[in-house]
């Protein structure tokens, strides 16, 4: 429980968005603008092979003819978006080799943001993370990257002894070509969909992890993506790659400049596990969701996906969304592997005037796979949130399992939760089991807070988070702490 | 020199706020002392619970005539929050389930929420706990309570004692018990009432509502107040429980028993 003096710390911090500051750099831009002359260049800033420009040339191509998705379900739309107006590469103009050498005042950003690039902090500068148990005060290795760049990657040494790949994507093209050219695209294929193929276009930069057969990696990985200068969209691309019995938990941070225009962020990422490999991927995603007036804010379209290649692999997505004036992600495992298991664990809050669309999708193929979906979305404000799922039981997968609970809850009379859950199933073996519940804030349970003296900010932020532990408990530990504050701040100003 | 009264009720006429023409309590008189354990006996929809929770502040009632003093402060401008943070605590009659909140977290919510409220520094996890085990040795609360969430699963008496556990916790200086041993066992309403006992020290007072005078063979009252349909129609002794006892409510007009 976040207590009353830490949120009104953390409101004083950020009276409505604490991560809103715009780091004065000096950067490269492209023109804005989006053409074949676009892709080439972002390509060749980053010298990348031949065979990169060709795969990046073939989606272009495929993107220009197709068009944006008009499925999701947004009540209040966005207008158009110009994709001849946004520059698809910005890199802060000193490129970094060492710590010693990145900008102080990219050091300086990172710092406000609480990441630390420095590996003498070993902890992720967290308020509160100080309370955990030691056992929880390991190191994190930090990718950081910075509008279409990244700027540091920390604890590469230490990873590279126990044989764990852990870097920019477009260093691992450079070093690592062999991996990426096997994987890339591999789950995610650049004819995907809009957003996955203008990404497959245009990508900058991105993590790339690689944990060898047997491994489990020493630390937990993450990367803070940050999106600084104007008119600019981030296109990170994230491959993750277990090897047999290989096992890494890898975490992503994301926050955003307030700025009344919307800037987009269409992303992907890629998981493969092969044969009793776990892969789980965490994300707390904090962009600028846009103010009350639903002006400004990140349009967060997104496309993760993970396989489950070989037998008993397993992965797992948890989210806490809880920035972005839209989000559209639907993190999804293919289970092609017996025995494997998908898990989709998800925190999507709606404030503001923020619109949702979230969800994922478990596609069971091999026998005996089993899936978890657990999704936790609520609405504030005039916040609209919506779960959209799909479970397909293939012919093959027999005696696959699903078990679905999906549990909205609304404060205020403003705001609406809406559940779009679609289940294919193509074999008699297979079985799945779907609970959904839709609660608003009980006064009976308010007023039982506030009977015991607990103000009525505090309460709704305490029977949110209630209403969230069976996914916040799927986080580490440090970023269960983040989550829960992170919520009690992004509920501030919702009830009264 | 006379004391300031803890509480003093004065005239205290309420409405329904969604449907203003049902009048629940009709002018309320009661002055409590400190030290004092006053007991509210009716029968059912005589406004027992009604005025309970106006004490408490919660806001589906309006007050149209009359006055509540805490401690000699006009209660009407400060929210339940408020109100608990200055010593007022209502025991409830259905406790509510909290999912996914412990009953320690809920705890050190309430405690240090006091605490800021008093200018304190907010207590630690350490000082907590040991503050958390004093009271459960106090109050006969196994400490285990504390792991599960709010109420979820609980039976019935344990609700009851993780009520009066709560007041002992915050130490409030009201305790107002809304029929606190309904649906209690004899074993529970012991346990329940010697709780109550344990925290009676010449200052904390309590207000204990209840249709069945059976509560008070353990929780000895110094005043006995009989409230038919939203009116204080007998002041007395613990004699007047005893007398209820034996005719029930058919003197007043209302033919229900006042035993079990």
């Amino acid at each position: 429980m976040t207590t009353t003096e830490e949120v009104a710390r953390i409101s004083d911090e950020r009276r409505e968005y604490k991560f809103g500051f715009v780091t004065d750099i000096e950067q490269d831009f492209a023109p804005p603008g989006l053409d074949e002359s676009t892709v080439r260049f972002i390509s060749s800033k980053k010298n990348e092979p031949a065979w990169l420009l060709e795969w990046r040339l073939k989606a272009f191509r495929k993107w220009q003819a197709m068009t944006e998705p008009e499925w999701v379900f947004l009540p209040y739309g966005y207008p158009p978006i110009d994709y001849q107006a946004i520059s698809y590469y910005a890199a802060p103009k000193a490129g970094p080799k060492s710590l010693d050498e990145v900008d102080p005042k990219l050091l300086e950003t990172y710092e406000k943001l609480g990441i630390p690039l420095s590996e003498t902090k070993t902890l992720l500068g967290i308020e509160g993370a100080a309370e955990s148990p030691a056992d929880a005060r390991r190191p994190v290795a930090v990718d950081a990257v910075f509008d279409s760049v990244s700027v540091k990657t920390t604890f590469q040494k230490e990873l590279a002894e126990a044989g764990v790949i852990f870097c920019p994507i477009s260093e691992a093209v450079r070093d690592h070509p062999e991996l990426v050219q096997k994987y890339l695209g591999s789950v995610v294929p650049y004819s995907d969909n809009y957003f996955a193929t203008l990404n497959s276009a245009v990508f900058s930069d991105g993590s790339f992890v690689y944990v060898p057969k047997g491994v489990k990696c020493p630390m937990e990985l993450s990367t803070y993506f940050r999106i600084n200068a104007r008119n600019t969209g981030q296109f990170e691309r994230t491959l993750i790659i277990a090897e047999e019995g290989a096992d890494v938990s890898y975490l992503e941070g994301c926050t955003a400049p307030m700025r009344d225009e919307n800037q987009l962020h269409a992303a992907v990422v890629e998981l493969v596990a092969m044969k009793d490999a776990t892969i789980k991927y965490s994300t707390i995603q904090n962009w600028y969701p846009g103010d009350e007036n639903g002006k400004g804010g990140i349009y967060n379209f997104v496309t993760k996906r993970g396989i489950c290649k070989g037998d008993r692999a397993r992965i797992s997505w948890t989210q806490v969304e809880t920035g972005s004036a839209i989000t559209w992600k639907y993190p999804s495992v293919i289970l092609q592997g017996d025995d494997s298991k998908g898990e989709f664990y998800s925190v999507a809050l709606t404030n503001l005037r923020q619109q949702a669309d979230t969800g994922t999708k478990m596609i069971h193929i091999g026998k005996n796979t089993t899936s978890t979906v657990v999704s936790k979305g609520i609405s504030a404000g005039q916040g609209q949130n919506t779960y959209r799922g799909l479970i397909q039981m293939n012919k093959g997968a027999k005696n696959a399992h699903n078990y679905t609970q999906c549990d909205s809850i609304l404060i205020g009379d403003q705001c609406g939760a809406h559940t779009f859950p679609y289940v294919d199933i193509r074999n008699q073996t297979a079985t799945a089991e779907h609970e959904a519940s839709t609660t608003k804030i009980a006064e009976d349970q308010l007023f039982y807070c506030t009977a015991r003296g607990i103000s009525e900010e505090d309460a709704v932020s305490l029977l949110v988070n209630g209403f969230c532990k069976e996914v916040f408990s799927e986080l580490p530990m440090e970023f269960a702490v983040e989550a829960n504050k992170l919520l009690a701040v992004s509920l501030e100003g919702s009830v009264g | 020199m006379s004391q300031t009264p803890l509480l003093k009720i004065s005239n205290l006429h309420v409405r329904l706020e969604d449907d203003p023409a049902v009048e629940i309590l009709r002018g309320i008189d009661l002055t409590i002392m400190p030290g004092e354990v006053h007991s509210i006996m009716g029968p059912n929809g005589s406004g027992k619970s009604t005025l309970a929770q106006v004490l408490a502040g919660k806001d589906d009632y309006e007050i149209t005539e009359g006055s509540i003093e805490f401690n000699g402060e006009d209660l009407d401008d400060l929210g339940p929050d408020e109100r608990a943070n200055a010593g007022i605590f209502l025991a409830f009659q259905y406790p509510v389930e909290i999912p996914g909140v412990s009953a320690m977290q809920f705890l050190k919510a309430a405690v240090n929420a006091k605490r800021v409220f008093e200018g304190k520094d907010e207590l630690n996890a350490g000082a907590l706990l040991k503050h958390f085990r004093a009271k459960a040795d106090q109050i006969y609360v196994p400490f285990e309570m504390l792991k599960r969430n709010v109420n979820e699963g609980f039976s019935g008496g344990e609700k009851k004692r993780f009520e009066i556990f709560q007041m002992a916790v915050l130490d409030s200086v009201l305790g107002i018990l809304d029929e606190s041993d309904s649906g209690l066992d004899i074993d529970a309403l012991k346990i329940v009432s010697e709780g109550v006992n344990s925290m009676r020290d010449g200052h904390r007072a309590f207000l204990l509502i209840t249709h069945y005078q059976r509560l008070l063979d353990y929780i000895v009252p110094d005043q006995v107040h009989v409230l038919v349909k939203g009116r204080i129609v007998k002041s007395g002794g613990k004699e007047l429980a005893m007398e209820l006892e034996e005719n029930g409510y058919a003197p007043f007009g209302v033919n229900e028993p006042a035993t079990v």
